[in-house]
C-alpha cells in the first residue's frame, strides 16, 4: 500500500485544481514569493526564527485538551481539543502572519494588506505588522464590519487601516477582490498576506505549511496522551486554513479520518449556504482552480453562514484534491446548529468557540455517538468566540423574540 | 517553429478554399499602409441594457474603432477598477450572460458592420463553464474574432489555445510593466490578433498621464512579440494620451471613459452621437503618428 501524499506541481496544481488564474501584472511577483518561500522553507536560520516567535510571541506549542464532559455526555470516542483559541490573538490565524510577515522581511517588501472576513485573520495581520514594523491596509466586505464590530476596532487598536467594501455582496470574496486589485497596483512594494490557504499558487501551498503546526503538535500530544493516532480530527471549512493545518501532517495516516464541516447556512437545499464543497463544481475564483459555488453562466454565488468566517463561495484547492482522491470527507451544519453548539461547548467545557469552530463542534455532536468508546477525535478549537457574542445574542434575542 | 507561428492567423475561408489573413491581422496591415495606429475600443455588453449594446457597438464601429473589445460581464472581476466593476455589475442585473453576449455580436454582423473586428473581453471562469471549444466555435460563428480573458495567462492557456486555434479564434494576452523577458517571449509564442500590453501595474481605469517607463516596455514586449501588433491599455482616456501612445504602440484601448459616457448619457436621446463623436475623437488621434 502506498502512502497517501498530496504535493502540488511546479505551478501549483493539485491533480485539476490549484495554479495560478490572475492578471499578469501579479505573476512575476508570484514567482518572487515561491522562490522566496522555497529558499526560506529550506534555510534552517528561517525556521529557527519561525518557530522563536511561534514560541515566544504567540504561545505555542497550544494545549490538547481533554474534554471530559463532553465525552461522558456524547457516550462515544474519548474527546481532544486542539486548543488554538489560546494562541495570541486567540485564533489559528496567527500561524500564518507570523510565517508570511518573516517573508515579507526576507522580500524586502515594506508595506502589507490583508483580506478578511470574521476579522480573525485581519487582527493577525494587523497584530504582526504592529510587532515588525509594517504599515498595514486590511480589506474588510462591509458587511462583515458590521457583524464583527469588536475586530474592527481590534485592528484599528493595533494601527492598521481597516478599508470597508461595499461591492458585491460586501463579504469575505469581494474583500478579496479588492484586496487583488490593490496587489494587482502596488505589487511592487507591497506583500499580500493571504488568509486562508485558498489564492494562487503559492499561496495554497505556504499557507498549509505555516498551519500545518497544528497537525504536527496534535499529533505528538496525542501520541504522548493516549499512544496512539487519532480515529478521527474534525475542523471548520470556510477558505479551508486550519482544517488544512489540522490534516495535512495526518494524510500519510490512513487510519485516521479527515472530516472538513463547511457552513449549510439555512440549509444546503436553500440558496443561502457556504457549502462549496458538497454543493459546487469546479470554477476559478481569486485565481484557483477548486470547487466553486457558482451559476450556470460561471458568475459566482452569494454564500450565506451566520459566522462570517466560512461566508465563502470558494475552498483552498487542495480540500477539493482531498475531496476528489477520497482522502478527507465534508459534512455541512446549519445556522441553527451551529448555533446551538456554540452555547453547548460553552457550558460543557467552559471554553466560548469562534461560530466557525462551533460548526464543528454540531458535527461531532452527530458522529460521536456512532463512534465507540475506544476510539479518539480530535476537534480543532480554530478560534475563540468573543468576537462573535454581539451577533450571537442578538440572533438568541430574534429567536426567543 | 516559426511555420507553427505565423506572423499572423491565417484561417481558411469558408467559401473559396484559400487562405486569408484574420480580420484583426487585415486590419492592421490596412493601418499600417495608411499610417494610423488602432483604436481599440471597449464597452460592457448589457450596460446600459443588453438589448441597446448592439447600437453601442454600432456606434464605435461608425466613430471609426478599428477594433471593438465586447466585456463579458464578471460577478467578481480582479483587473478591473471602479467604473468597469460597476457596469459589469450592473450588466448582471440587466440579465447579460456568454449566450446573450454572442447574441450582441451575431446583431452587429447583421447590421451590415462585417469589417471591424471584434474581441470579447473577460473572466476566465465564465468561458471555462461554457466550454472552452463550445464557446470558440460559437464565437467565430457569431462573428467574433478573438478573445482576451484577464485572469488566464499563458501558463494555464494550453487546452484555450488548442480550442482557440482550431476554431480560428485569436488569442490576446496580456503584459505587463512587471512581466519579465522570459515571460514576454511566452506570450510572444502564444499570442495571435494582437498583444495587450497593460500601461501601467493596476486596474482599468482613466488616468491623466502617460507612465515614462511605457515607450521602453513597449519596445522590450516588440522585441519579443514575434511580429504580432502590440495595443497599449489600461488607464486611457483623452485624445491626447491616444496621440502620445500612438508613437509607440500599434494601437491603443480606451475602455473606462467609454462605459462611463454611456452610463452618464443612458437617458439622453443623443448618447450614440456623443459616443459616435468621441470616439471619431480619438481616432484622430492615432492617424500620421510619426513613429520614433
Amino acid at each position: 500500500m502506498t502512502t497517501f501524499t498530496s504535493v502540488a506541481d511546479s505551478r501549483g496544481h493539485f491533480g485539476p485544481f490549484g495554479g495560478r488564474f490572475v492578471p499578469e501584472t501579479i505573476i512575476p511577483a508570484l514567482d518572487d514569493l515561491a522562490e522566496h518561500y522555497e529558499k526560506a522553507k529550506a534555510d534552517p536560520a528561517f525556521q529557527k526564527e519561525l518557530d522563536y516567535h511561534l514560541r515566544e510571541y504567540v504561545g505555542r506549542e497550544t494545549p490538547l485538551t481533554f474534554a471530559e464532559k463532553m465525552t461522558n455526555e456524547l457516550g462515544g470516542p474519548k474527546i481532544y481539543l486542539k486548543r488554538e483559541d489560546l494562541a495570541h490573538t486567540g485564533a489559528h490565524k496567527i500561524n500564518n502572519t507570523v510565517g508570511q510577515i518573516l517573508l515579507a522581511q526576507r522580500m524586502g517588501k515594506p508595506r502589507i494588506i490583508a483580506e478578511t472576513g470574521a476579522g480573525q485573520h485581519g487582527v493577525a495581520t494587523a497584530t504582526v505588522c504592529a510587532k515588525f514594523g509594517y504599515p498595514c491596509v486590511v480589506y474588510m466586505g462591509s458587511e462583515d464590519v458590521k457583524r464583527q464590530s469588536l475586530n474592527v476596532f481590534r485592528m484599528r487598536l493595533l494601527g492598521a487601516e481597516v478599508r470597508p467594501v461595499e461591492s458585491g455582496t460586501r463579504t469575505l470574496k469581494d474583500a478579496t477582490n479588492e484586496a487583488m486589485r490593490d496587489w494587482v497596483t502596488n505589487v511592487r512594494d507591497t506583500h499580500y498576506i493571504i488568509g486562508s490557504v485558498v489564492g494562487p499558487h503559492p499561496f495554497p501551498s505556504m499557507v498549509r505549511d505555516f498551519q500545518s503546526v497544528i497537525g504536527k503538535e496534535t499529533r505528538a500530544q496525542v501520541l504522548t496522551k493516549e499512544g496512539r493516532l487519532p480515529d478521527a480530527v474534525i475542523a471548520c471549512v470556510g477558505g479551508g486554513s486550519n482544517a488544512m493545518g489540522m490534516f495535512y501532517p495526518f494524510a500519510g495516516d490512513e487510519t485516521v479520518r479527515l472530516i472538513g464541516v463547511e457552513a449549510a447556512g439555512e440549509g444546503v437545499d436553500t440558496e443561502r449556504h457556504a457549502s462549496t464543497l458538497g454543493m459546487g463544481r469546479l470554477g476559478v475564483l481569486h485565481g484557483a482552480a477548486s470547487y466553486v459555488l457558482q451559476d450556470e453562466f460561471g458568475q459566482i454565488a452569494e454564500a450565506h453562514s451566520v459566522s462570517a468566517g466560512l461566508d465563502y463561495p470558494g475552498v483552498g484547492p487542495e480540500h477539493s484534491s482531498f475531496k476528489e482522491r477520497g482522502r478527507a470527507e465534508y459534512a455541512a451544519v446549519t445556522d441553527a446548529d451551529a448555533l446551538d453548539a456554540f452555547g453547548w461547548v460553552a457550558r460543557s467545557e467552559g471554553i466560548i468557540p469562534a461560530l466557525e469552530t462551533a460548526h464543528a463542534f454540531a458535527h461531532l455532536r452527530r458522529i460521536a455517538p456512532t463512534m465507540s468508546p475506544q476510539q479518539v477525535v480530535v476537534v480543532c478549537l480554530s478560534g475563540r468566540g468573543d468576537k462573535d457574542v454581539d451577533a450571537v445574542a442578538q440572533r438568541l434575542a430574534m429567536l426567543n423574540g | 517553429m516559426s511555420q507553427d507561428r505565423p506572423l499572423f492567423v491565417v484561417r481558411q475561408a469558408a467559401d473559396a478554399g484559400e487562405t486569408t489573413l484574420s480580420r484583426i491581422a487585415n486590419r492592421f496591415a490596412a493601418l499600417q499602409a495608411k499610417n494610423e495606429k488602432a483604436l481599440v475600443a471597449f464597452v460592457t455588453a448589457g450596460d446600459p441594457h443588453p438589448e441597446r449594446t448592439a447600437e453601442a457597438v454600432a456606434a464605435l464601429m461608425d466613430g471609426g474603432a478599428d477594433i471593438v473589445e465586447l466585456g463579458i460581464p464578471f460577478s467578481d472581476p480582479l483587473a478591473d477598477g471602479p467604473t468597469i466593476q460597476a457596469s459589469s455589475h450592473r450588466a448582471l442585473l440587466s440579465g447579460m450572460t456568454p449566450p446573450k453576449v454572442l447574441e450582441v455580436v451575431r446583431q452587429v454582423r447583421a447590421s451590415g458592420r462585417e469589417a471591424v473586428p471584434l474581441v470579447l473581453m473577460g473572466a476566465w471562469n465564465p468561458v471555462l463553464q461554457y466550454g472552452l471549444e463550445r464557446f470558440a466555435k460559437d464565437a467565430v460563428a457569431a462573428g467574433a474574432d478573438g478573445a482576451i480573458l484577464t485572469d488566464l495567462s499563458p501558463d494555464e492557456a494550453g487546452e484555450w489555445k488548442r480550442a482557440a486555434d482550431a476554431a480560428g479564434f485569436d488569442t490576446i494576452f496580456l503584459l505587463a510593466p512587471t512581466s519579465t523577458a522570459a515571460r514576454m517571449a511566452l506570450v510572444g509564442k502564444m499570442a495571435s490578433g494582437f498583444v495587450y500590453c497593460v500601461s501601467r501595474t493596476g486596474v482599468t481605469g482613466a488616468q491623466s498621464d502617460v507612465p515614462d517607463e511605457l515607450p521602453a516596455l513597449i519596445e522590450a514586449i516588440r522585441g519579443r512579440a514575434d511580429g504580432t501588433p502590440v495595443c497599449v491599455g489600461f488607464g486611457v482616456g483623452d485624445p491626447e494620451q491616444v496621440a502620445a501612445i500612438s508613437r509607440y504602440a500599434d494601437g491603443v484601448v480606451v475602455g473606462s471613459v467609454l462605459v462611463d459616457l454611456l452610463h452618464r448619457e443612458r437617458d439622453n436621446p443623443r448618447v450614440l452621437s456623443l459616443v459616435q463623436d468621441f470616439v471619431a475623437s480619438l481616432k484622430a488621434a492615432t492617424r500620421g503618428a510619426a513613429p520614433l
